[in-house]
């Protein structure tokens, strides 16, 4: 068992080298800060894995320089433009709002009016229709059967 | 020759989906009965010819046949029997498989449950589900083959992807492609139904339980990936907005949307033309969801470019299926327009209402998915769209929502009175209100405004749903009646009281939980939320494919023994990466979630212990919808005889 093991054990052993301790804050207020800021960040070199749990080697550098900068007590605005000036916009999950993004942080909103201004038009047809045209005996025969069912609905 | 044997029956498979796609169409457009009735043994035929494929490509896993380039890549002799089976999925070749047999499965149950529909009308909801399967036995065949041989064979395959070594693995993309592939038969009942210019409730009726045995399947396949994504990614999250979990949230929202639109068509005759689009969009949004996530664009659009063939053939094939339907609808649209009028305070309102918020907050998570890919295509540099802009974006379209899940099924269908409903709900509504602002006082300052909205909706949900449940036994006779209401009563409760624990669970555990990441020595004790977390080293274990270090952490609350857990650093021996097995300690109110991280020198090593409280209400709720679904489908308004239900339906 032992021998088998060997060659993970040197492995992970070997990664000290590598490996930091965990950034931790005296100040549970910067922690907080600290947490909520590393969630809103990318790892770039990660399959979709935000800096506060990936195990990369970058997102370990990037982990260190946010902890450095939010003890420096830098604001997040200017440890956000730091890493945006060395990493680009991908590495922000919260997309900045520019004129390139305006159709993505407006899009649902503008999607919601549309739907609501048509269902709106679509109910005023429906509620004034009700009133211009009287059912046929056949249809009203049918809605009896309909609303009849709902007793069971 | 056993690969060959399953190759020979997917092009067998091929030629039969080319008969029951045109042979039972033609019959139902010329009255020819006998060309009508093919399409029963066609479907069968073609379920065991898939069935055969299938098989044999499982054989090929199970004897280590890495003379198929597809077995080569995805197993390896250490790998154990269970995960060669499952294997069989575990790639894009081999899943098209599952979803050729799954699809197979549920055409058969078409023409099973469907012998009391008129003839023509079967025949042409067959014919469709024929061309769907057409074009992915096509697809499969011809850019996709699992089939295809490595030469020389090589001694050892490269193995499974560790990540899908797990038992949730194995099941939740089954259960995500009988989701997916359910909705072809509400697609295929539309289209049918375009076919013959009839919109009619009896459409809406039989589509009513396809459509729910979908949803309930993509229900549990979404949610056994969330509880997957939790326990076995390490970190504890349970939902992140990735690529790959939006697209099979899209067709959810749809399909949850066309439930509701269906009960409208089927109960009063209207939104036709928006249930067919829904029914349209649903299956669209599978094939987005089954496509993207194989093919890789999802991550990189530059998937696409390195193999234009599926690229192309996949664009056509979807263009095909959304394009006919809507060119039919085109067609038959002056014939299918309804009649129906309903007074503005109605149930079709709120059902308008609920369609409105579902379908926009699909297309919110739709843009959202794309918006990436698009910009990097136009070259336009990249960004991240991540679970920031979701949540920002979901979650106020989803609390209107959950506020008329609760009035909803108050409301009369076509006219409603608006001071009786008052009357009957101010109590339920005044309770959920005061119950959360007592909780608000309690935990002033410890939480935000949301956390109450939330809890005062899953509140107000339970109530009305409880009062509902209630008021109907009493006017059925009490206990007695319990038998007299429909299932479908029963499931429409219990799938929104579903939503309400899950709300619950949401709201809860992003609100409430502590997570810790930390260095410690062997010795060292923690405290996280009254758990006093003392770390004593690691041990070595062995597994059949990979070798783990294992941490050991004694868990202690107020200097009592609660428990010992022990998250595991795993390596698996042939594809040399590291993985991380989380261990858990739960229970119903809180879950206790360790992992082990990285060794920093002299014993001490990074762990992270995070307290999560009510994480398991996110699955138990989804769970109960499940449930919700199935007690839905039982109802035995669905069972129906011949030549019933023509019009209005039977009443029940």
């Amino acid at each position: 068992m032992k021998v088998i093991l060997l060659p993970l054990l040197m492995l992970l052993l070997a990664a000290p080298l590598l490996a930091a301790a965990p950034e931790e804050f005296d100040d549970p207020a910067k922690q907080a800060r600290y947490d909520s800021m590393l969630r809103e960040m990318r790892c770039l070199v990660c399959q979709n894995e935000s800096l506060a749990e990936s195990p990369a080697e970058l997102a370990r550098d990037l982990r260190r320089e946010v902890a450095r900068m939010i003890r420096e007590d830098k604001p997040d605005a200017e440890i956000r433009a730091f890493l945006i000036e060395r990493y680009g916009d991908y590495v922000l999950y919260r997309p900045p709002l520019r004129a390139d993004t305006l159709a993505l942080w407006l899009g649902p909103f503008v999607i919601l009016l549309l739907a609501l201004i048509g269902a709106a038009f679509y109910l005023r047809r429906r509620s004034r229709g009700h009133k211009e045209t009287p059912l046929d005996p056949a249809e009203r025969a049918r809605l009896k059967r309909l609303l009849g069912e709902d007793e069971t609905s | 020759m056993i690969p060959e044997l399953g190759n020979l029956a997917l092009s067998l498979a091929l030629a039969v989906a080319v008969v029951l796609s045109l042979v039972p169409l033609a019959g139902s457009l010329r009255g020819n009965s006998a060309w009508m009735t093919v399409a029963h043994p066609a479907s069968m035929v073609l379920l065991l010819l898939l069935m055969l494929a299938y098989a044999c490509l499982s054989w090929a896993f199970v004897t280590h046949d890495f003379s198929v380039l597809y077995v080569a890549n995805n197993s390896h002799t250490e790998l154990p029997l269970v995960y060669r089976l499952t294997a069989v999925w575990g790639g894009h070749e081999g899943s098209l498989l599952l979803w050729l047999v799954m699809l197979g499965g549920w055409t058969v149950a078409v023409s099973v449950f469907s012998r009391a529909l008129p003839g023509v009308f079967t025949a042409r909801v067959l014919a469709v589900l024929g061309m769907v399967c057409l074009g992915f036995i096509a697809f499969t065949l011809f850019t996709s083959n699992p089939f295809e041989r490595l030469f020389p064979a090589p001694a050892e395959g490269t193995d499974l992807n560790p990540l899908l070594q797990d038992p949730g693995m194995v099941i939740h993309p089954p259960l995500l492609y009988m989701g997916y592939v359910g909705f072809a038969v509400a697609y295929a009942l539309a289209v049918a139904a375009l076919i013959g210019g009839r919109l009619d409730s009896a459409w809406a009726r039989w589509s009513r339980p396809w459509t729910t045995a979908a949803w309930l399947f993509l229900t549990a396949g979404i949610a056994l990936g969330s509880w997957w994504a939790y326990y076995e990614l390490g970190w504890g999250g349970w939902w992140f907005w990735d690529p790959v979990e939006n697209a099979s949230f899209l067709p959810w929202l749809v399909g949850t949307a066309l439930i509701h639109s269906l009960a409208v068509t089927e109960k009063r005759g209207a939104f036709k033309v928006w249930t067919v689009l829904l029914a349209i969009s649903a299956f669209a949004l599978s094939l987005l969801g089954t496509f993207l996530v194989r093919s890789g664009v999802l991550t990189s659009v530059h998937a696409f470019a390195t193999d234009p063939e599926r690229g192309a053939f996949l664009l056509g094939f979807f263009v095909l299926a959304v394009g006919v339907p809507l060119l039919l609808y085109a067609w038959r649209a002056p014939r299918v327009r309804s009649v129906v009028s309903f007074d503005l305070f109605s149930r079709e309102t709120l059902m308008l209402a609920n369609n409105v918020f579902l379908v926009t907050a699909a297309a919110a998570v739709l843009l959202g998915t794309l918006y990436p890919l698009i910009m990097d295509a136009l070259g336009q540099g990249r960004i991240s769209v991540g679970p920031p802009y979701f949540e920002a974006v979901f979650v106020p379209l989803m609390l209107p929502l959950l506020l008329l899940v609760g009035l909803g099924h108050w409301v009369a269908w076509k006219r409603a009175d608006a001071a009786a409903l008052a009357r009957q709900l101010w109590l339920a509504f005044t309770t959920a209100v005061a119950f959360s602002a007592i909780l608000m006082l309690w935990l002033w300052g410890q939480a935000g405004l949301l956390v109450f909205v939330g809890l005062f909706m899953a509140l107000w949900i339970v109530l009305s749903s409880g009062l509902a449940v209630f008021e109907r036994l009493r006017r059925h006779g009490g206990w007695r009646g319990l038998r007299r209401i429909p299932g479908g009563f029963y499931g429409m409760h219990l799938a929104h009281v579903g939503v309400a624990v899950l709300v619950v669970g949401v709201t809860v555990v992003s609100t409430f939980e502590t997570e810790r990441h930390v260095r410690m020595m062997p010795g060292d004790t923690l405290e996280v939320s009254g758990y006093a977390f003392r770390f004593d080293g690691v041990r070595e274990v062995a597994g059949p494919n990979f070798d783990a270090i294992e941490g050991v952490l004694h868990v202690e609350r107020k200097g009592r023994y609660v428990t010992t857990l022990t998250p595991q650093k795993r390596y698996y021996r042939v594809q040399r990466e590291p993985m991380t097995q989380a261990s858990r300690h739960p229970r119903p109110w809180r879950d206790l979630f360790t992992a082990l991280g990285e060794p920093l020198g002299g014993g001490a090593w990074t762990l992270r212990i995070h307290f999560k409280p009510m994480v398991h209400w996110i699955w138990a709720g989804a769970g109960l919808m499940v449930l919700g679904g199935l007690l839905a489908i039982s109802d035995r308004r669905y069972r129906i005889r011949r030549r019933s239900g023509r019009e209005g339906g039977e009443p029940a």
